[in-house]
């Protein structure tokens, strides 16, 4: 019995610390609509403010405690700079673009973070008086666990006070159930907006230095930590702080318990459960529907275009350039610009539901990842040719991607992406632990061409036929009824409703079709690596595509492209320098301010003749 | 013969506010049928409920006989019917042409076509509703920046690009001048009668209404009061006592 209630009590302490990290992500999400990626590093940073200043304050416990509320204030207030000096800039623009800011500002605190604290994991300090351990029907319990679990408690009634006594409060809770209603109130809202993400950096700087003395601290914290808050905010309802709260409860105990039976994969349960969860309950437990579909529609405002006259030639240009590469390159940029069009046509295919579909993907990577194993496995274990092996692969993931899209389509926005990177987790999981079949994170290796296009100059016209052509027929296929169906759902399921489409239908179709494209992508990627491991399933991997896709623009056909161009080139100049996290994440932050379109965006609204010229584009043939 | 529509009881609350309690009434071929209240009546709840958006808490609606209670919109749109919206919904990054190009598409099952472009498909027909509906020269421009008013006609153009039976028109003339209400009006008027289409329209305007409906029914806070000719209504005290006589002299 004893070690029972030692269990439940740690499940106990581990909610206390999941709640405030959550509570803060989610007050922000509920206010101002951002999904914020960084504030798994408010909450690193909380951890080593803390360390420096209970090491650097006298001993005792209350100036120990003491240290912990001066790290959480000094969060606090580096939200407050990030929100002002950048997140104030681009509220406007459209959601992706804020989640790739606030990416942004992760990367750039990974490495400040290197520089200020060192690259050492720190052990954290004893807390003073509360160091010792006490018994429990004859099992252990430490005495900080006890500390920790009266925390969460203690915030979740103070911010009960907060937002349903103050005045303050009030206009939070109205800002998170009617954005409109406020901006009709007069409210100042960049003042509410700033308080919202001083109290949620607060919160998260409080969650990483109350855990010093239990986890330390250490420069991995932060992805850790964001997976596991973005599961408690969405199971919990987005915006809604008892929700995370229950979240937080269910998941604390699940792991603590869970860690008995399945020790390496506390996080995939934890997907798991969000998956479940979301499956059944669309907007989390405690979590209202969204009132009205804010999430891409900004997205609507962008017709599509057919080449004008100056992309068809440069298409042209650049395929000619492409095919005479070989004449005058060596092998090494070869292989780079291979990998670079096998990874345009991942994001192009990412883009395509993400743009004109209005499904965004956190998960494209068990797709692209996907395939690459698909051909791999094939190819390992039955020794399928290489030809049949990149028709498998497509295939095998068109497949996943019905099984997963079935489940994903039923929601929306954020919701769903959270879906798509639960169900991507899991498949991460699967390929991670299943080692006997798919070599575990020692990956497969040892795939190899056909003899035939194993000279790197064939394979490298393999490669570009291959992606170019998934490209174009990505591209053709916005501009047939299926494309144009989808943009439809995407433009006013209301509407697409009421002329007989069947939305969620069309919406899966479109899901498959891009997680095929993507396993092609993996399937020839494969064959050019010649191995593959569990990192192309990861959800860093899912971010590479994602990210790139939002570099080149979601409005632009060729923004994927160009931004796929713009990535794997910055990753290959920068990635050898020390901080290249900084460089990318500064150069993020530059494009997100300078370039709210993406580059490609950018540039076609520039050249674009006249602001009225759309007409022009759509000639009528027929 | 069995009626085009026929609403039977329909009660559909949203949390404690009871939106509509228990409207009855039926909709023959041809016929144009005003619904008409004030603001929060229940209007809009009703015309979302029969074309499957909503699905009522008690009652049922039959159209052409079936009972499409709990039918999902598309496959209610696939029994011929057609709507626009209080607030238009149109494909706002399509361009007018490709709005009701979209409709025969859906309508003739054309949606998974892979092998050709929406440029070359039912342009003819789409550009004939075009003219019917009189936005044929803005064919070429995005929805998203299209005035109100033509956006309302294109709204009537998809609604009738299915070849509908009946017609669900949610405030189809607002925002619009009086006169082209009264165009517009005239025209849903002819477009009606021509193919036998029965018309469910709500209308501010009570010149309007009583200029083209052939029946009225009336909602207030969710209950239906009155129904009948123009006449008859214009005459029903509890509808006067409503519109404080501005309307009924
Ligand atoms: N989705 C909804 N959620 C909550 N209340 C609603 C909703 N739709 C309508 N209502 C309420 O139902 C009542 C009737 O609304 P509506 O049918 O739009 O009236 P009308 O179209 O006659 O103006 C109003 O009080 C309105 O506030
Ligand atoms: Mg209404």
């Amino acid at each position: 019995m004893g070690p029972f209630i030692v269990q439940f009590l740690t499940g106990l302490s581990n909610a206390s610390a999941l709640f405030l990290v959550a509570a803060g992500l989610s007050l922000i999400f509920g206010v101002s609509r951002v999904v914020n990626m960084a504030h798994g590093s408010f909450y690193m940073v909380g951890a080593y403010v803390a360390y420096f200043a209970i090491s650097w304050l006298p001993k005792g416990g209350f100036w120990f405690w003491g240290g912990i509320l001066i790290a959480a204030v000094v969060v606090g207030l580096l939200g407050t700079v990030v929100e002002v000096l950048l997140l104030r800039r681009i509220y406007r623009a459209p959601e992706l673009f804020m989640l790739m800011a606030t990416f942004a500002v992760l990367l750039v605190i990974q490495d400040l973070a290197l520089w200020v604290f060192g690259a050492e994991d720190l052990l954290g300090p004893r807390a003073p008086g509360l160091d010792g351990s006490i018994q429990i029907l004859g099992a252990l319990m430490p005495e900080y666990d006890i500390a920790l679990i009266l925390i969460a408690p203690l915030v979740l009634v103070g911010l009960w006070f907060l937002l349903n006594r103050t005045r303050w409060g009030v206009l939070v809770r109205a800002a998170t159930e009617d954005r409109e209603m406020l901006a009709a109130l007069g409210v100042n809202q960049k003042r509410l907006f700033t308080g919202v993400f001083f109290l949620g950096s607060f919160l998260a700087g409080l969650g990483g230095a109350v855990q010093l003395p239990k986890g330390g601290a250490d420069l991995l914290m932060d992805l850790n930590v964001i997976a596991a808050a973005f599961v408690v905010v969405v199971v919990g309802g987005m915006g809604s702080i008892p929700g995370a709260f229950l979240a937080a409860l269910i998941l604390g105990e699940l792991t603590s318990f869970g860690v008995l039976f399945i020790p390496q994969s506390t996080l995939v349960m934890m997907f798991f459960v969000m998956a479940v969860v979301l499956v059944i309950r669309p907007y989390g437990l405690l979590g209202k529907p969204e009132g009205v579909e804010h999430t891409v529609s900004e997205l609507a405002q962008w017709p599509l275009r057919k080449a004008s006259r100056k992309l068809r030639v440069t298409g042209a240009v650049l395929a000619a350039v492409l095919l005479a590469f070989p004449l005058f390159a060596g092998s090494f940029q070869l292989i780079l610009i291979g990998e670079i069009a096998m990874f345009a046509l991942a994001c192009m295919s990412l883009f395509f539901i993400t743009g004109p579909g209005g499904m965004v993907s956190f998960g494209h990577a068990a797709f692209f990842g996907g395939g690459a194993y698909a051909a791999a496995l094939f190819v390992h274990h039955v020794n399928t040719p290489m030809e049949l092996a990149l028709l498998l692969a497509p295939t095998c993931m068109a497949l996943l991607a019905l099984v997963i899209g079935w489940f994903c389509v039923r929601l929306s926005g954020v919701y769903l992406a959270m879906l798509t990177l639960a169900f991507a987790q899991i498949c991460w999981a699967v390929v991670c632990q299943w080692g006997r079949f798919t070599g575990g994170d020692d990956g497969v290796l040892g795939i190899w061409p056909s003899p035939w296009a194993g000279n790197e100059v064939i394979f490298y016209y393999l490669a570009i036929i291959i992606s170019g052509g998934g490209i174009l027929a990505l591209r053709y296929l916005l501009f047939t009824p299926f494309g144009y169906a989808m943009r439809a759902c995407r433009d006013s399921r209301l509407r697409a409703a009421a002329i007989g489409i069947h939305v969620r239908r069309r919406q899966w179709y479109s899901f498959a079709v891009a997680g095929m494209f993507a396993g092609l992508a993996g399937g020839i990627y494969v064959f050019s690596k010649g191995s593959v491991f569990p990192y192309e399933m990861s959800i860093p991997r899912s971010f590479d595509i994602l990210l790139s896709v939002l570099l080149g623009g979601i409005h632009s056909l060729s923004g994927p492209v160009v931004g796929s161009a713009a990535f794997i080139g910055l990753e290959d100049l920068i990635s050898r320098v020390h901080f290249w996290r900084l460089i990318l994440g500064s150069i993020f932050i530059l494009l997100v301010v300078c370039f709210p379109q993406g580059i490609a965006g950018y540039f076609s609204a520039r050249f674009a003749k006249e602001p009225g010229d759309q007409e022009a584009g759509s000639e009528r043939s027929g | 013969m069995t009626k085009l529509l026929q609403v039977d009881g329909l009660y559909k609350s949203f949390g404690g506010v009871e939106a509509v309690k228990g409207v009855s009434f039926d909709l023959e071929e041809g016929e144009l049928l005003a619904m008409i209240g004030p603001n929060g009546a229940g209007k809009s709840t009703c015309f979302n409920v029969i074309n499957g958006q909503l699905t009522p808490d008690r009652g049922s609606v039959k159209i052409l006989g079936q009972d499409t209670t709990g039918m999902k919109p598309h496959n209610i749109c696939a029994l011929g019917v057609g709507r626009t919206f209080q607030v238009t919904a149109t494909f706002p990054s399509m361009t007018v042409l490709e709005n009701v190009q979209m409709v025969f598409l859906s309508a003739r099952g054309r949606l998974s076509t892979v092998h050709r472009t929406v440029s070359r498909l039912f342009v003819e027909q789409a550009m004939d509703l075009l003219r019917v509906v009189g936005v044929e020269s803005q064919w070429a421009r995005p929805c998203g920046i299209l005035a109100y008013g033509d956006l309302k006609r294109v709204e009537l153009a998809m609604a009738l690009a299915n070849r509908p039976r009946l017609l669900l028109m949610d405030e189809p003339t607002a925002g619009m001048g009086i006169k082209e209400r009264l165009t517009l009006m005239k025209l849903i008027g002819k477009i009606a009668s021509e193919r036998a289409i029965g018309v469910l329209f709500t209308e501010h305007d009570m010149d309007v209404v009583f200029a083209h409906a052939d029946r009225i029914i009336v909602l207030n806070h969710g209950v239906l009061i009155a129904q009948g000719s123009p006449a008859e209504v214009r005459d029903n005290h509890e509808v006067r006592r409503i519109y404080l006589g501005s309307y009924a002299r």
